[in-house]
């Protein structure tokens, strides 16, 4: 009895049906966890692996550079940049991502997301992919974009106030 | 019921009464400490229940009661947060603590009066966090992730919170060593204990961590030192998962215990189930890297390991649990007669029992719904998918409220008659909350999980983005998911209510039951020799372990096809 010393029997061997199912759960959680290396070496959507110590002023400096650099245009006050494949970079800011990347389709790049301030979530839709982005780390996600269109970036995580209102863009021309 | 041979040898004396339903012996010290943690744990429930409602009412696109206030919604985020996941759960686990050592082994609780201490310190510490978040000089979640800062003083009532949640625990330790000294009980310890003892041990490595997490972080917001947020992060999730392993383990000693006291259960095989609980304890504090799967810093092979070779053998355990349990019933319902087909033993159970129903619904909800969208979503790629979505809120109402909520409040409606000695109030709406309840949480989980789905982000007071610099649609049918979830809300506030309310007047108005009368009408099993019990074969329980995996399964095969649709990231 659960609420009573256990008897004698609870040494007994265990019943076949007990057997089976110990198992055939043992099998499935290893199936469940040799999947995630085996995913790493056969598909494409892994999580990034790469990321640097940088400081938010540092980074700060880095983006506008970068921004400077490729401009193109500006949309409500956010600037565009056209950068070439290769290394691109993303700030995130109580309530803010600079700034607006115009990419090209299948072509991969090295994007690196950081914080100035807290933690926000890197969230691009309607892809639905989602990364954290933590203030003091230079996360270096490699993507390649492969369909055209405009997309949005959302942040998810809780960063204050102004939350709820903390979207930007990302563009992908063919 | 089994008579419980009296202790030999009774070196200290306590004020004591016998239970006439269980034969126990019962500490009235314990008795009253049980009773007003597990009240003052309704009351946090009920506060953070308002808050919930209030939630679901505003992410309801319909509704949106406090978009226009989005200050006031954060506030009540976190208030929610910290009301339901660490003062309802917490002051309530106490309370089972205290029942699994002091009253099921029929011993006294040690030290009383230190236990008063340790609630004292609860009740400031939630107090004064409570009021500091109401305030709104803390809105930053129960995470407070640094370097968004809260009061001070918020960070210090979690600490003394958890000071006194500690001693609690080391009184449980103490009570079964002195029980054991005393004679209190003979031989191993019962099932229940075992499991709750699993709950301690992992508490006292959780609190401590706790302790450990906040200091620092008290001592930042005073600007007494630097802390790295990552490092934060790291720290607060090898407590805050760990934590909701205490839940866990507790939570399945209350089902073994529901099903004993509804229809007799015994555990198939008692070594299993205790191997099953010593995989908790040996792998889940590892398994807390899966809130961190897509933030930078950490590698992949401690992100693979953490999460899937230490986690997943904790989820074994879960597994065993899965058969156990239900085998359980279904043998003590085979002895009893109900042997026609596969699931006649089911059908007869006692569905009018609400302690019988929340039993079997929490069993169902953690483990089809939650445990199966918990392992998935903690997959190290499919993380990608979920991370911070409304995904999540809608995997844990499946756990801690389809699963540790509803287990609570079931064993609440048997802990009144047997400890308060009083007859519920209402009957007839305890009977029919497990299934309100259930229901309405149901319409809140797939809701949530649907819009999180379609990119709906967590922890933000509407989806309109108003004002934002860039415009952002999300697809019709993620407002769908949020207005299901809005209905669910109205539905599980009213079996909310349902349950607060039979339980609170039946604490002070229930009928009294008469000193040494069972609370129970039939006796609930005939006498079957324990070898003959063992002999029983469950092959319903067997058939729906099955269809749990196949379901597990198809959730887990589901989101990899998925997760090979969206963009190359590495
Ligand atoms: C009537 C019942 C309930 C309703 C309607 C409800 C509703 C909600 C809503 C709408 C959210 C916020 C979603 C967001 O904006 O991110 C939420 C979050 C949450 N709920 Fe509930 N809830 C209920 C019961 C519970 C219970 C009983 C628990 C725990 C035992 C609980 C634990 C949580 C937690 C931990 C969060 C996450 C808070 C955060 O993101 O910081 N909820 N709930
Ligand atoms: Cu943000
Ligand atoms: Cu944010």
């Amino acid at each position: 009895m659960p609420i009573h010393s256990p008897e004698k029997v609870w040494w007994k061997p265990i019943g076949r049906q007990e057997r089976i199912w110990f198992w055939v759960s043992f099998v499935f959680v290893i199936v469940m966890f040799i999947s995630m290396p085996i995913w790493h070496l056969l598909a494409d959507q892994n999580t990034p692996h790469l990321s640097y110590r940088v400081t938010p002023e540092r980074f700060t400096a880095i983006v506008s550079e970068f921004t400077k650099r490729y401009q193109v245009g500006s949309e409500n006050g956010i600037p565009i940049v056209h950068p070439p494949a290769g290394e691109i970079y993303l700030l995130a800011r109580q309530y803010q991502w600079m700034p607006i990347l115009e990419l090209e389709k299948g072509k991969t790049y090295h994007l690196h997301v950081s914080s100035a301030d807290v933690n926000h979530g890197f969230s691009i839709q309607p892809v639905n992919m989602n990364f954290q982005v933590v203030p003091g780390y230079d996360y270096v996600l490699e993507i390649t974009p492969p369909d055209a269109g405009e997309f949005t970036i959302l942040c998810n995580e809780f960063c204050g106030i102004g939350h709820h209102k903390m979207s930007g863009k990302l563009i992908v021309k063919e | 019921m089994a008579q419980q041979t009296l202790p030999m040898r009774r070196p200290v004396e306590f004020l004591s009464r016998v239970c006439g339903t269980t034969g126990l012996r019962i500490d009235i010290a314990a008795q009253n400490l049980i009773l007003t943690n597990a009240a003052t744990a309704i009351v946090f429930l009920l506060l953070g229940g308002i808050m919930g409602m209030l939630l679901g009412l505003t992410r309801w696109p319909e509704i949106s009661l406090l978009s226009s206030v989005p200050d006031i919604y954060y506030r009540f985020l976190t208030a929610h947060g910290m009301n339901m996941l660490l003062y309802w759960i917490i002051f309530f686990e106490v309370a089972g603590l205290y029942f699994g050592c002091a009253i099921v082994l029929n011993a006294r609780l040690v030290m009383p009066k230190l236990a008063w201490v340790a609630y004292g310190l609860m009740v400031i510490g939630a107090v004064m966090s409570n009021i500091v978040v109401f305030m709104g000089e803390a809105s930053v979640m129960f995470s407070a992730y640094v370097p968004l800062k809260a009061s001070p003083l918020f960070y210090l009532g979690t600490i003394l919170f958890a000071v006194g949640a500690l001693i609690a625990v080391i009184l449980f330790f103490a009570t079964v060593v002195v029980a054991k000294a005393e004679g209190r009980y003979k031989g191993s310890l019962p099932l229940v204990t075992f499991g709750l003892l699993t709950a301690a041990i992992i508490a006292v490595t959780t609190l401590l961590g706790g302790v450990l997490t906040y200091v620092p972080a008290f001592l930042w917001s005073l600007g007494l030192m630097n802390l790295d947020p990552e490092v934060y992060r790291l720290n607060f999730w090898s407590i805050g998962h760990p934590a909701q392993q205490i839940n866990l383990a507790a939570m399945v000693s209350i089902w073994y215990f529901l099903a004993h006291i509804t229809v007799g259960a015994k555990p198939l095989n008692e070594k299993l189930s205790r191997f099953a609980f010593v995989l908790y304890i040996l792998f889940i504090n590892l398994g807390s890297v899966h809130h961190l799967l897509v933030d930078p810093g950490i590698s992949i092979p401690f992100k693979i390991f953490n999460t899937s070779y230490a986690m997943y053998l904790a989820v074994l355990g879960s597994m065993i649990h899965a058969f156990s349990i239900p085998g359980a019933i279904e043998a003590a319902q085979r002895i009893r007669g109900y042997t026609k087909g596969l699931f006649q033993w089911l059908i007869k159970a006692p569905w009018g029992d609400p302690g019988f129903s929340s039993m079997w619904i929490s069993l169902v909800m953690f483990g089809f719904i939650g445990g199966t969208t918990g392992v998935v979503m903690g997959h190290e790629q499919i993380n990608i998918l979920h991370h911070n979505t409304m995904s999540i809120p809608g995997h844990l109402h499946s756990t801690v409220v389809g699963g540790t909520t509803i287990a609570f409040m079931g064993v609440t409606y048997y802990l009144i008659p047997l400890l308060a000695r009083r007859r519920l109030v209402g009957a007839v709406l305890a009977k029919y909350q497990p299934y309100i309840y259930s229901f309405g949480l149901l319409f809140i989980i797939f809701g949530q999980m649907g819009a999180g789905a379609l990119g709906v982000p967590r922890r933000i007071v509407d989806a309109f983005y108003e004002g934002a610099p860039i415009e952002v649609a999300f697809p019709a049918l993620a407002d769908t998911g949020l207005s299901i979830a809005g209905i669910g809300t109205i539905i599980a506030s009213i079996g909310g209510a349902m349950f607060v309310g039979v339980a609170v007047l039946s604490l002070f108005f229930g009928k009294r039951i008469e000193e040494g009368k069972s609370i129970l009408e039939k006796q609930p099993e005939p006498s079957i020799s324990a070898e003959e019990r063992h002999k029983v074969k469950v092959p319903g329980a067997f058939v729906l372990v099955f269809v749990f995996l196949v379901v597990f399964t198809l959730v887990w095969i589901g989101n990899m096809l998925w997760l090979g649709k969206v963009w190359p990231v590495n």
